[in-house]
């Protein structure tokens, strides 16, 4: 694949998205299940940014993972290193076998992502408000160097915590990153409580305008938005872009939504089955 | 030293298109002319350390040569993570550039002092730390670290100190100790800008009759193990110099050398700062002579140790 011409945006086809992120789902509760690994409902309420992006927007080649020109995926939410993982392997960077070693004793496929391990992998991740800084690195580099690949950085609400994501915010927005993409994971639940009641993020469209960002809310799970959205990076408006992704914690199964509590649960086999029963699997 | 960085850097980024320079909001005309040659390649980060580190270890990790410069501790100790994270994790090739090591900043106090960064940083996996001597050594260190694949640490002090060096290094390497001058009484390995107080202590040592050798130890990790091997089997007592904590710093990596290859030796001191913040105002003359990290003081105590 030529990674030099991107493709000219198509319209993204919605139902073939939405059953890939169904799959998506599955195989992150497969996962979680069989490791008995935390940060499942945080996995499942990013799996449609990763659709949208891995089956729509991104400019990538799995055979080429190392291609300059590609564009970078920075899952700075580390923690949902699951759906990253299932994401990768669905697309060929792994093959779909390591993930039943997600987690296991010697393996590649740690709670998260590990650095310079596994291709696909744009950085190490895990602790929070890391991504965005090293996306706006990656960004410089290719207009210092000429190359126009754009990076995609997602951000959990909880990371919007984090004092280098408003450092990173005025950086990109100075410099003018118009081909930096924040995607907030805006679930409204951090690790042990409600994001507003612990940090005051709202109104968070409105901070990251004001610094300098273009900035949009967006349903988090309507992957055909996401896709139509993410694919006009850069969108003409000199900025960096914000999207403030509305959703819901576990999203994709009834009895994991919302639930904070699945922030740390792993599912047993008999809720596997269930769930995927909801998801349309079975 | 850090008008020769600058004059360096600005060498280095003629002959190499991949060095890229952030400041965190310093050196206010020092980069004028990286600026003039190189104007897309010079990035003000501001007040903002965190993300600056995490920034270079973007540009490092797409095949470019940040250099991330500012003042000692917040380019060390303020975005501690970022460089364990983001930038030793990752082996990104960063250079990280610090103005003021030790006491240089003595007079504005402990927010600018840095006594801890080396202790920190050499712990980090993957991590290179040199400690220049003299602007000689500056120029030598960092044209050695744009060459690595892999991190760097340069602890610079500030300007107009003493020149140790007579002239330009020309075989400067990292992990591999210069001598300065030969003795055979005693060793003083100095490690950063104590460099000229260890010649000034050697120089009354031999005043007094005892033949002192000043190595200049610029590189703490790796260690130049075969010099520490050599020295400790040479002379009646070696001493480490620093203008750093004796906790983690270069004496400390000696003595965990010295327990750890089970090198016999005889008498072992180490010379830098103590376990408490300098809070009296002054200048870096006084705040040495208040801790006894003058060349005076340090060969008073060694020539009390040898009798």
């Amino acid at each position: 694949m030529n990674l030099a011409v991107r493709p000219t945006a198509r319209q993204p086809e919605a139902g073939a998205l939405r059953l890939q992120a169904a799959r998506l789902r599955g195989k992150i509760i497969e996962m979680s299940h069989a490791a008995q690994a935390a940060h499942l409902a945080s996995s499942l309420s990013c799996a449609d940014v990763l659709t949208a992006a891995y089956w729509h927007v991104l400019n990538v080649d799995p055979k080429n993972p190392k291609d300059p020109l590609r564009d970078r995926f920075i899952l700075s939410k580390g923690h949902a290193a699951a759906a990253l993982y299932a994401t990768l392997a669905m697309k060929g960077y792994l093959p779909l076998e390591e993930l039943d070693t997600f987690c296991k004793d010697g393996g590649r496929l740690a709670e998260h992502p590990p650095a310079n391990l596994l291709p696909g992998v744009e950085a190490a991740t895990g602790s929070l408000g890391h991504g965005l800084p090293l996306g706006c690195g990656m960004a410089l580099s290719g207009r210092i160097k000429g190359e126009s690949f754009r990076v995609f950085a997602l951000l959990s609400d909880g990371e919007n915590n984090e004092g280098s994501v408003w450092e990173a915010a005025m950086f990109a927005a100075a410099q003018k990153l118009e081909n930096v993409c924040v995607i907030v994971d805006y679930n409204k639940w951090q690790a042990t409580a409600r994001s507003n009641e612990t940090l005051m993020l709202a109104p968070l469209r409105d901070k990251w305008q004001a610094f300098g960002w273009d900035a949009h809310e967006i349903d988090g799970h309507d992957v055909g938005a996401l896709a139509e959205a993410m694919q006009q990076i850069p969108n003409g408006s000199g900025k960096p872009v914000a999207l403030i992704a509305h959703t819901v914690k576990g999203k994709g199964v009834s009895f994991m939504e919302d639930d904070n509590n699945w922030h740390y649960r792993a599912p047993t086999a008999e809720e596997v089955v269930k769930a995927h029963k909801e998801l349309g699997l079975t | 030293m850090r008008n020769a960085f600058a004059d360096e850097l600005t060498k280095l980024s003629t002959e190499d298109a991949r060095v890229v320079m952030l400041s965190g909001d310093i050196g206010n005309r020092l980069f004028d002319k990286f600026k003039d040659k190189h104007p897309s390649r010079f990035f003000n980060c501001g007040v903002a350390e965190a993300n600056m580190m995490g920034v270079a270890a973007g540009l490092a990790m797409n095949g470019l040569r940040p250099v991330a410069y500012t003042i000692t501790p917040f380019v060390t100790t303020r975005c501690l993570e970022q460089i364990r994270t983001d930038v030793c994790y990752h082996e990104a090739p960063v250079t990280i550039v610090a103005v003021g090591a030790g006491l240089a900043y003595s007079g504005l106090g402990p927010t600018h002092h840095a006594c801890e960064d080396i202790s920190f940083l050499r712990s980090i996996p993957n991590m290179v730390v040199i400690c220049p001597g003299d602007a000689f050594e500056v120029r030598g260190a960092l044209r050695a670290a744009l060459q690595q694949d892999r991190p760097v640490y340069i602890r610079m002090g500030k300007k107009g100190e003493p020149v140790v060096h007579k002239g330009p290094i020309a075989d400067f390497a990292i992990g591999k100790a210069i001598t300065i001058s030969e003795g055979s009484d005693v060793c003083l390995l100095s490690t950063g800008n104590m460099l000229p107080e260890a010649t000034l202590a050697a120089h009354r040592l031999n005043e007094n009759g005892i033949s002192a050798e000043v190595v200049s130890f610029h590189t703490v990790k790796p260690l130049d193990e075969a010099r520490l091997k050599a020295s400790f089997a040479r002379f009646r007592l070696v001493a480490t110099l620093e203008e750093h904590s004796l906790i983690g710093g270069f004496g400390a990596a000696v003595s965990e050398w010295l327990v750890d290859s089970e090198t016999h030796h005889q008498k072992f001191l180490r010379f830098g700062t103590p376990d408490s913040f300098f809070k009296k105002s002054g200048e870096q003359e006084y705040a040495r002579e208040v801790l006894g990290l003058t060349g005076h003081q340090i060969a008073e105590k060694i020539l009390h140790a040898l009798h």
